[in-house]
């Protein structure tokens, strides 16, 4: 029994020496980062650098960290949290999950990232926006002698049979601002009209909302419904990919940044929100081969992003469609008349 | 027992005296607090808090201490002594608990206190040395005090670690889980509303069975009842195929094939399931061949449930065959040479007689594939398609669009009575029929070859087998040595610079790899993670099938609970149980070695308690008799004939540290990364090269450990052994 108790003596001793932050003069700083994890490294160095707060930034998907937000409600250990998709944040903040703040920075920005704050009650900012679109494989589209889809309306020709691939609204972000765009765009029952047809070229919806780009590299699929950024990803990586963005119009996504409610060092939390909203913070992105659109006016934008005035860009209504309880209602409906229906 | 007493007494109050109450935000290390133990808020030990920064709640657990202390060391009779103790530690440890629980970060935690007691301003923060060693001789004494009384056979040294392993097992597998299945019978704000289990449970996206009758999927449930039906079988035949060739014919390269079998459970997850892509999907190997040979159109059939089971019988064959090559081994010659006297020829043999000997090793074997299959959550994410099975539907309620707990709450409860359903199951298959085949009388007789057919059979099965399995690491192993895996076969060795790179500098060397940070984490909390586990672990086995006491079926099961239970939800309930006070660990490391050791300790047990059956009791009587207490017999009987069961607790502590990652996910942070975590990044961003480098030099790592583990141990093993067989089998 000693050896045992002396174990547990052993681990809570351990966790006393583990628990240590060391001191330093401007403080620290607790970080969740939903976006690359290049992105996030060079975001805390460069942020140490220009202000002397001590970082620690932990990168995990924008699911992950809002559950873990959650988790922590009761004694938040995040102060920051930066980037991934809106619809979490805005959900975060519809749980009171994050703080009103209003930076002095807001002045700088696009139209669609002050937006999102006044749709969440100030209690989030876009800091980067990404169209929704197409990735297709030019290998496979070649071998089939089939021409680019460049509209939704393509999508539902017969040779795309068993090749598209989109994620589960279930489970991912994606597809959800999938079918809320076409909601907008088409009306509600014309809508779930072009979803069930569109099913017959469905090979599958999968659980993650990134996999379809990955399988249109890898070439186990022709086609894929998503963010039209992640493409350009893979296309470095020297994968055959290319991408559009459809000519009726199409969604997007604006990546945002909550501050943590309860926040333990919030005046270096909101040093941080207002530097992150700067030109030279958002040039990092570019600099971690990321290619969403900064939210800040002044960002240069590199020459590999796709560019928003290249695309038809719908008036995507974030206040109503990020609203939990649409949300429910929209996907229940997909789960009942699209998700159930037989395999083709 | 005096003595034992006397080092708890004296551990407690000075724990009260000299050490920070509470955890400190700059560890104790620092060294900091020494200066503040009575005039800091902050620092001060249980009796500064008490005296000094008015915690009047503290004087009754500190009273109790004292007493229990002055009552242990008193020369009293021990029928008075028993109680008395049994009495002021039992009243001290209830007081701890109940300030620890009612009193946290913004006072009274619960509202009937305030408006009994009216606000507290007070605070309290995480437990920190002082107030975890008072817990710990408190419980001491209560053991002692229990044993005096006694309570398990009057041995202070059972009664101290029935008292320990129940501790431990209530505080960190029990108590965090059962808080999260609560949420099953809770709505969104916490209210306690049973009918919501049935609401949550009884949809059809769970239930519908539309995929039998023609067109639609079939429920989640179904989904993973299916495959884990499946994957049980087919691990256990394929297990059964190579255990009978490893130990019944001449096959020439037995070690080999014993390699091969350890290879999947060492390799990171993710591994397998790209390979089988690149080598099976519609772009991969098998299918470009095809096409150019056959001009066959290539196919997607490796996404849904084929390629999930074909993964999972990669991944968890070598299990059913670790299982049951001790089995099969055991299976006495001498009944099988009685079966030939009497005329049976060598298939009759092996069906009527050697295979039903086999029944309890096949049933577990079973058990195990069933239960890895439905807690399997890499797999099924990376080839399920659109087959979606509990593990991952629970993991999306959690991280997903979703984000409902509730709903996550029921899918695992579901989950949980799957388990447990098959644990059943095999309890009523194996029954209580005796297969003992070894004892200590003569066991003569060489094990029969195997007949013909089977031997075919077998290794009909188990060659290909292997050789898809060495195509699959040969093919993964490629991947970290070229430009893009599945893509750009130029050689380089890019991505390992990238990880591991070390550059010489003046001041010395710079571990300037991307992965170092991750790897030596992940290496010093497994090293430290799996003796723990192993130590537990063997413990709670030694308890369960050499001790009777109150409560061992309870025991046993809490012990199995963290087993079935998939990784997602472990990791949300070690969030949510210990980031408030009284135990606020999250973001340490510690938070994450309890994890690995409270989540791999049931195999620790399982093999303990194989290992300790198959020991006569004897030898344990023959010591005490010979007046050994139990810690003696323990330490000098039962250890050393556990070896193998040592050895290979402290494998797996190891290897599934090193390898487990849902469970971790939501413990990690900027300051305590994985390397699992690090590589699942680098998967999601693409970068499958560094990836696949990292896994690479991750199984070398656990190979070498594994070898030197059995290279201590392998001697002495060898050394017990030789003597047994030769004289069982004059």
């Amino acid at each position: 029994m000693k050896a045992a108790a002396a174990g547990i003596a052993f681990l809570f001793a351990l966790s006393a020496t583990t628990l240590t932050t060391p001191a330093s003069a401007q403080g620290v700083l607790n970080v969740y980062c939903s976006v690359q994890v290049e992105w996030c490294t060079l975001l805390a160095n460069e942020f140490q650098k220009a202000s002397g707060v001590k970082v620690s930034i932990t990168q995990k998907g924008s699911g992950e960290t809002i559950a873990q937000l959650k988790a922590e409600a009761q004694n938040p250990k995040g102060d920051v949290w930066f980037g991934g998709t809106g619809d979490p944040h805005l959900q975060a903040a519809e749980e009171g999950l994050t703080e009103i703040y209003k930076s002095p920075k807001m002045s700088e920005l696009h139209s669609w990232a002050v937006k999102q704050n006044t749709d969440s009650g100030g209690k989030t900012v876009g800091i980067y926006a990404g169209a929704l679109g197409f990735g297709f494989n030019t290998e496979l589209l070649a071998k089939k002698n089939a021409k680019a889809p460049a509209c939704w309306a393509d999508l539902l020709k017969p040779e795309f049979k068993g090749e598209i691939q989109m994620a589960n609204p279930n489970s991912s972000g994606t597809a959800y601002v999938a079918i809320a765009t076409l909601v907008q765009l088409m009306g509600e029952e014309k809508a779930f009209e072009y979803l069930k047809k569109m099913h017959a070229n469905i090979n599958a919806y999968t659980r993650s909302g990134t996999a379809p780009m990955k399988a249109v590299a890898r070439g186990e699929t022709m086609v894929s419904i998503s963010f039209v950024h992640d493409g350009v990803t893979e296309a470095l990586a020297g994968f055959p990919v290319k991408t559009a963005t459809p000519c009726e119009g199409t969604g997007y996504e604006i990546g945002s940044m909550s501050i943590v409610k309860g926040a333990r060092n919030m005046a270096n939390a909101k040093k941080f929100h207002d530097w992150a909203l700067t030109p030279e913070a958002q040039k990092l992105e570019a600099q971690a081969k990321q290619f969403q659109v900064p939210s800040n006016k002044a960002t240069p934008l590199p020459p590999e992003a796709p560019k928003f005035a290249d695309m038809k860009l719908i008036d995507y209504d974030q206040a109503k469609y990020g609203k939990s309880a649409e949300r429910k209602r929209l996907i229940a409906r997909w789960d009942s008349e699209v998700g159930a229906l037989p395999k083709p | 027992m005096p003595r034992a007493s006397l080092a708890w007494s004296v551990a407690g109050l000075l724990a009260a005296v000299v050490l920070p109450w509470y955890a400190l935000q700059e560890g104790l290390d620092s060294g900091v607090w020494l200066s503040g133990l009575w005039s800091s808020e902050d620092y001060a030990s249980g009796l500064g808090q008490l005296l000094a920064h008015g915690r009047w709640w503290l004087a009754p657990v500190l009273l109790a201490l004292a007493a229990s202390s002055t009552v242990s060391l008193l020369p009293l009779e021990r029928e008075r002594q028993g109680p008395l103790l049994l009495l002021a530690s039992g009243i001290g440890l209830v007081l701890f608990v109940a300030q620890a629980l009612g009193i946290g970060l913004r006072g009274w935690t619960v509202d009937w206190l305030n408006i009994l007691f009216g606000e507290l301003d007070a605070r309290q923060v995480g437990i920190g040395a002082g107030g975890a060693l008072v817990f710990i001789a408190l419980l001491s004494l209560l053991s002692i005090g229990l044993a005096l009384r006694g309570g398990f056979g009057g041995d202070a040294f059972v009664a101290g670690a029935v008292t320990t392993v129940g501790a431990s097992i209530v505080l960190f597998t029990a108590w965090p889980i059962l808080r999260i299945l609560l949420q099953a019978f809770q709505d969104g704000d916490g209210a306690f509303m049973p009918a919501l289990l049935i609401d949550r449970l009884a949809v059809e996206k769970i239930w519908s069975l539309r995929c039998l009758v023609g067109g639609g999927r079939c429920g989640v449930a179904w989904n993973t009842l299916f495959l884990a039906l499946a994957c049980g079988a087919g691990t256990t035949a394929l297990g059964l195929a190579f255990a009978l060739i490893a130990t019944r014919t001449s096959f020439a390269y037995k070690k080999t094939l014993r390699v091969l079998t350890v290879l999947p459970i060492i390799t990171p997850p993710f591994v397998i399931g790209l390979a089988l892509i690149l080598v099976f999907g519609r772009s991969g190997l098998v299918n470009q061949f095809l096409e150019w040979s056959m001009g066959v159109p290539p196919t997607r059939w490796i996404y849904g449930f084929q390629g999930v089971f074909l993964a999972q019988l990669f991944a968890f064959t070598p299990v059913a065959f670790l299982v049951l090559i001790g089995v099969v081994d055991g299976v006495s010659p001498t009944l099988e040479e009685a079966s030939q006297t009497l005329r049976a020829d060598r298939w009759a043999t092996f069906s009527t007689v050697s295979l039903p000997l086999m029944r309890p090793g096949l049933a577990n074997a079973f058990l195990v594939g069933f239960i890895e299959s439905i807690a399997d959550f890499g797999n099924p994410i990376v080839l399920g398609g659109d087959y979606g099975v509990l593990s991952t539907e629970i993991y999306f309620a959690v991280v997903g669009a979703q984000l409902d707990y509730g709903r996550a709450a029921a899918l695992a409860l579901l989950l949980l009575v799957f388990a447990l359903g098959a644990f059943f199951l095999q309890r009523h298959v194996v029954g209580t029929r005796s297969y003992a085949t070894i004892s200590g009388k003569g066991d003569s007789g060489l094990p029969t070859p195997l007949p013909d057919r089977a031997r075919r059979t077998a290794q009909w099965i188990a060659l290909p087998w292997a050789g898809i399995t060495l195509l699959l690491y040969g093919f993964a192993f490629v991947g970290g040595l070229v430009k893009v895996w599945g893509r750009d076969y130029t050689p380089t060795l890019d991505h390992y610079a990238k990880a591991f790179a070390i550059e010489r500098s003046a001041d010395g060397l710079i571990w300037s790899g991307a992965a170092w940070n991750s790897f030596w984490t992940t290496v010093k909390l497994a090293a430290i993670a799996a003796p723990l586990t192993a130590a537990l672990g063997l413990l709670a086995a030694w308890l369960l099938v050499r001790q009777r006491f109150a409560g061992r079926a309870t025991l046993e099961f809490a012990t199995m609970l963290s087993f079935a239970v998939p990784g997602t939800v472990i990791g949300v309930a070690y969030v949510f149980a210990f980031n408030v006070p009284p135990i606020e660990i999250t973001g340490t490391a510690m938070i994450i070695v309890l994890c690995f050791i409270f989540r791999n300790m049931p195999v620790g047990v399982r093999a303990g308690m194989a290992a300790m059956s198959q020991i006569d009791r004897s030898l344990d009587e023959a010591s005490l008799t010979l007046r050994g207490g139990a810690p003696q017999t323990l330490v000098y009987v039962v250890l050393p004939l556990l070896r193998p069961a040592i050895v290979g607790a402290l494998v797996y502590g190891f290897v599934r540290a090193v390898t487990t990652v849902s469970a971790v996910v939501f413990l990690v942070t900027a300051e305590y990364e994985l390397a699992t975590t690090y590589i699942i990044l680098r998967v999601i961003n693409g970068d499958y090269g560094l990836a696949i480098a990292y896994s690479c030099a991750l199984i070398v790592l656990m190979l070498a450990v594994i070898l030197l583990i059995q290279l201590a141990v392998g001697e002495r093993r060898l050394g017990r052994r030789a003597p047994q067989i030769q004289g069982g089998r004059a």
